[in-house]
C-alpha cells in the first residue's frame, strides 16, 4: 500500500513544477500548460485523501477541478489566439498593457 | 331696489371715468364727453330719486354696498348714510356738477387733453359723492384725499405752465397741513369711541368729556380750515385759479371747498359739546369773511377776485356754524354754490370772448358785445351781494340775524362790514368788466362773441337757481329747508334753539342788510361810474393801505418767509446729510463688504485651496511611488501572489499550532 505521503510528495512536486513554469516560462502556452499540472497536483491531493479519508467528496471536487480545467484550457487558449493575432506573439512579456 | 339707486351714485361717474381714463385716447372727444356729463346727470336723477324718497320717510338710512375692514375692534364698511344733509349736498353736488360738465363741454372744446379733463372732472364727482355719502369717518377720509388730488390734478391741469404747476402743489400741500388735523381727528375718534360710525359715534358723543370733544372738533377744525381755504390755510385757493374755469367753478367755489363746511356741519354733536371749538369756528370764519373781502377789493383778475369772495363766503358758512346756525350753513352752501357757480362760468364765458384775458383792467364795455353773459354775470352779482329777493339775500341775511339774535354782536359786525365789502367788490368787478370805456386792445376787440349755447344753457338754469335758490328757506330759520333739515342739524344741548326774535327784529335785521348792500353797490357806483378818477385818488392817497391789500397782506411773503424758506433750507441741511453722513455710511458698508470679500477670496484661494491641493499632492506623490508594482507583466502578479499565498499559508500555520491545531 502506497502511504499517502507518497501521493501528497508527489503532489507537492507537481504543484512546484508548474508554479515555476508559471513564474519563469515566457510562453503564454507553456504557462497555460503550467497552470495545467498545478490543478492536476490538486487533483491527487483531492483524491489521494478521498481514498484515505475514506470519503467520495474529493473524487467529486476532483472531476469538477478538471470540468473547469477544461474551460479554462479553452477560454485561455481562444485568449491566446486574439492576442496572437494584434501581436504576432506568444510572449507574456510583452502583454504589459494593464498598468498605470 | 332703492339700495341699488344710492349705490348706482357714485358708480355712474366712476365707471365713465374707468372707461374715460383708460379707453380715453381710442374714441373720439364726442363719445368722452357725453359719458362724463351723462354719467353725472345719471348720478343726478339717483340722487333725486333718493331725496324724493328721504322726503317721503324723513328718516336716515344707511347702505352698506361693501364690508370694507372687520376684525378686532375695528368695522369699516363701504357704507352711504342717506339722511336730509346728504341729500341736500348730493342734489347741490350732483346737479351743480352736472351743469358745469356741461358747460365744460363748450369751454374746454379744442383743448389738448379734453378727455383727461373729463376723466379727473367725473373722478373729482365720484371723490365728492363718497364725501358727502359715506357714513362713516373713513369712506368721509376716502373722499376728501380723493377731492384733493382732483383738486391738484385740474389746478395743474396745464401742466406746461410753470405757475400752474406750483399752484397744484402749492393747494396739495396746504391741503396736507389740514389732513393731518383731520386724520388726528379721527384717530382720537377711534380710540374714544372704538368706531367710526357716525351714527354710533353720535350716539356715544354724550359720553365724551368736554375736553376731548374740544380736541376732536379742533381736529377736525383744522382739517375743515385746510380744505375750504380758511385763514390761516386760505393761500392755496387764489392760487388754485390756474387751472381752468370749469374746475375753478366746480371745485374751488361749488363743492369741494365747501366739503369743511359739511363736515362741521356733519359733526355738530361733537361740536356742541365743545362751546370753546365753536367760539374758534366763529373766529376763525368772522375773520376770513372780512380778510378776504378786503383783499379782493383791489385785486385785478377777475377769477382771483371771485376766488377771494369764495374765502369770504366760506368764512360765513364757518361763522354760522361757529354760532350753532348749522342749517342756515348749509342753506349759504346750497345757495353759495348757485351763485357762484354762475359767477365763475360767467367769468369763465367772459375770458372765453375774450381769448383768456383774465385782467379786469383789460375789459370794460362788454354790455354791449356779450348781453347775455353781462345779464348771468350780473344776477350772480346781485346774488352774493345780497339784493332782495335773490338766493344769497335769503342764506347771508339768516347767518347775520343769528349771529345779532344770539347776541354775537361782534360776529355780526364783522359779518355785516364784510357784506358791504362784497357788495362793493363784486359791483365794482361788474363795472370794471361790463361798463365803462373799453379797455380792451385792438387786436382782441375784433374777435369778442358771444359764448355758445351749450354754455349759455347751463348759466342761465344756474342763474335761475341763483334767484329761486333762497325761497325753500324763507321764513327765515321756519322755512321748508328749516324743516327738512332739522332732524340732523338739531342742536344736542337745544339752549340756543329757544330764541325770541320777534318778527320786528327780524324785518329790521332785513332791511338793514339790503341797506348794506346797497351801499355797497352805491359806493361802487360812485367811484367807477360816476366819478372814475376818484378810486385812484383814493389809492394814492393812502398808498400803505393799497399796496398791502394788492399783495394780500404780504401772507404768501410771510409764509415763504416763516415755512417756506426754512423747509428749503431744511432740505438743503438733509441733502447734504444725506450726500456726506448717509450715503458716505451706506458706500462705507459697501467697501467693508468689497474689502472683506477680497480677503475671503484671497484666504479660499490660498489657504483652503492650497491645503485641498496639499492633500491631492501628497495622494499623488504617494501614488506615484506605489504604482510601480502595476508593471502590468503577468509574471510580477503570479510571483506577488505566490509570494503573498506563501506568507498566508504561514501566518495560517502558525496559528493552528499556536493553538493546538490539526497538524501535529
Amino acid at each position: 500500500m502506497v502511504p499517502l505521503s507518497a501521493y501528497v510528495a508527489v503532489s507537492a512536486v507537481l504543484f512546484a513544477t508548474g508554479l515555476i513554469g508559471v513564474l519563469v516560462r515566457r510562453n503564454f502556452i507553456i504557462v497555460l500548460m503550467s497552470v495545467e499540472i498545478m490543478l492536476n497536483a490538486a487533483n491527487i491531493n483531492l483524491v489521494a485523501f478521498s481514498h484515505y479519508l475514506e470519503s467520495m467528496a474529493g473524487q467529486i471536487v476532483a472531476l469538477f477541478v478538471i470540468a473547469i480545467a477544461a474551460g479554462e484550457a479553452a477560454v485561455g487558449l481562444a485568449i491566446i489566439i486574439v492576442v496572437f493575432r494584434g501581436k504576432l506573439s506568444t510572449n507574456v512579456d510583452e502583454m504589459n498593457l494593464l498598468k498605470w | 331696489m332703492s339700495d341699488l339707486i344710492v349705490i348706482l351714485i357714485p358708480v355712474f361717474p366712476l365707471v365713465a371715468v374707468l372707461l374715460n381714463g383708460l379707453l380715453g385716447s381710442r374714441y373720439s372727444h364726442e363719445v368722452a364727453h357725453r359719458l362724463a356729463w351723462g354719467s353725472v346727470g345719471l348720478s343726478f336723477l339717483c340722487a333725486i330719486g333718493v331725496f324724493a324718497e328721504t322726503l317721503g320717510s324723513g328718516v336716515a338710512r344707511e347702505v352698506v354696498a361693501y364690508k370694507w375692514i372687520f376684525g378686532g375692534d375695528l368695522t369699516v364698511n363701504l357704507a352711504f348714510l342717506i339722511d336730509p344733509l346728504t341729500c341736500i349736498m348730493l342734489l347741490v353736488v350732483t346737479g351743480v356738477g352736472f351743469l358745469i360738465h356741461l358747460y365744460s363741454v363748450g369751454y374746454m372744446h379744442g383743448e389738448e387733453g379734453f378727455t383727461r379733463f373729463f376723466t379727473y372732472m367725473n373722478l373729482f364727482m365720484v371723490s365728492m359723492l363718497l364725501l358727502v355719502m359715506g357714513n362713516n369717518y373713513l369712506v368721509l377720509f376716502i373722499g376728501w384725499e380723493g377731492v384733493g388730488l382732483c383738486s391738484y390734478l385740474l389746478i395743474g391741469y396745464y401742466y406746461d405752465k410753470v405757475s400752474a404747476a406750483k399752484a397744484a402743489s402749492k393747494a396739495f400741500v396746504v391741503n396736507r397741513i389740514g389732513d393731518a388735523g383731520f386724520l388726528l381727528a379721527i384717530f382720537l375718534v377711534f380710540q374714544n369711541f372704538k368706531t367710526l360710525d357716525y351714527q354710533q359715534v353720535f350716539a356715544q358723543a354724550g359720553q365724551l368729556s368736554t375736553e376731548m370733544a374740544t380736541a376732536i372738533a379742533l381736529c377736525l377744525l383744522v382739517g375743515a380750515v385746510g380744505k375750504s381755504a380758511q385763514l390761516p390755510l386760505y393761500t392755496w385757493l387764489p392760487d388754485a385759479m390756474e387751472g381752468p374755469t370749469p374746475v375753478s367753478a366746480l371745485i374751488h367755489a361749488a363743492t369741494m371747498v365747501t366739503a369743511g363746511v359739511y363736515m362741521i356741519v356733519r359733526n355738530h354733536v361733537l361740536y356742541d359739546m365743545a362751546p370753546m371749538a365753536m367760539t374758534t369756528v366763529a373766529v376763525v370764519g368772522g375773520t376770513t369773511a372780512l380778510f378776504a373781502a378786503t383783499i379782493g377789493l383791489v385785486q385785478t383778475d377777475i377769477k382771483r377776485v371771485l376766488a377771494y369772495s369764495t374765502v369770504s363766503q366760506l368764512g360765513y358758512m364757518f361763522l354760522a356754524c361757529g354760532i350753532g346756525a348749522y342749517t342756515a350753513a348749509v342753506f349759504h352752501l346750497m345757495t353759495h354754490a348757485f351763485f357762484k357757480a354762475l359767477l365763475f362760468l360767467s367769468a369763465g364765458s367772459v375770458i372765453h370772448a375774450l381769448h383768456g384775458e383774465q385782467d379786469i383792467m383789460k375789459m370794460g364795455g362788454l354790455k354791449s358785445k356779450i348781453p347775455w353773459t353781462h345779464g348771468l354775470f350780473l344776477v350772480g352779482t346781485l346774488a352774493i351781494a345780497g339784493i332782495f329777493p335773490l338766493a344769497g339775500f335769503w342764506s347771508k341775511d339768516e347767518i347775520m340775524a343769528h349771529a345779532f339774535v344770539h347776541g354775537h354782536y361782534v360776529l355780526y359786525g364783522m359779518a355785516a362790514i364784510g357784506a358791504f365789502l362784497t357788495a362793493f367788490y363784486m359791483f365794482r368787478l361788474t363795472y370794471l368788466t361790463f361798463y365803462g370805456r373799453s379797455r380792451v386792445d385792438h387786436h382782441t376787440a375784433e374777435h369778442i362773441h358771444e359764448s355758445p349755447p351749450i354754455m349759455l344753457g347751463p348759466l342761465v338754469a344756474l342763474a335761475t337757481l341763483s334767484v329761486i335758490g333762497g325761497f325753500p328757506g324763507v321764513p327765515p330759520e321756519d322755512g321748508w329747508f328749516h324743516h327738512f333739515l332739522h332732524k340732523v342739524t338739531a342742536q344736542v344741548g337745544g339752549e340756543v334753539s329757544g330764541h325770541d326774535a320777534g318778527s320786528g327784529l327780524v324785518v329790521t335785521l332785513m332791511l338793514a342788510a339790503t341797506a348794506i348792500a346797497l351801499a355797497g353797490w352805491g359806493l361802487t357806483h360812485y367811484l367807477y361810474s360816476l366819478r372814475t378818477e376818484t378810486a385812484a385818488a383814493w389809492a394814492e392817497r393812502s398808498p400803505g393801505v393799497y399796496r398791502t391789500l394788492l399783495n394780500k397782506y404780504y401772507v404768501d411773503e410771510l409764509y415763504d418767509a416763516l415755512f417756506v424758506e426754512p423747509t428749503k433750507k431744511l432740505g438743503l441741511v438733509w441733502d447734504w446729510f444725506d450726500r456726506h453722513v448717509i450715503d458716505r455710511l451706506v458706500v462705507g458698508v459697501g467697501e467693508l463688504t468689497q474689502s472683506s470679500s477680497a480677503a475671503s477670496t484671497w484666504l479660499e484661494k490660498y489657504v483652503i485651496y492650497g491645503g485641498l491641493n496639499a492633500i491631492g499632492y501628497a495622494n499623488h506623490l504617494l501614488a506615484r511611488s506605489w504604482r510601480k508594482i502595476q508593471s502590468g507583466q503577468v509574471h510580477h502578479y503570479a510571483a506577488i501572489i505566490v509570494a503573498g499565498l506563501f506568507i498566508l499559508v504561514h501566518l495560517v500555520l502558525a496559528w493552528w499550532t499556536g493553538s493546538g491545531g490539526m497538524l501535529k
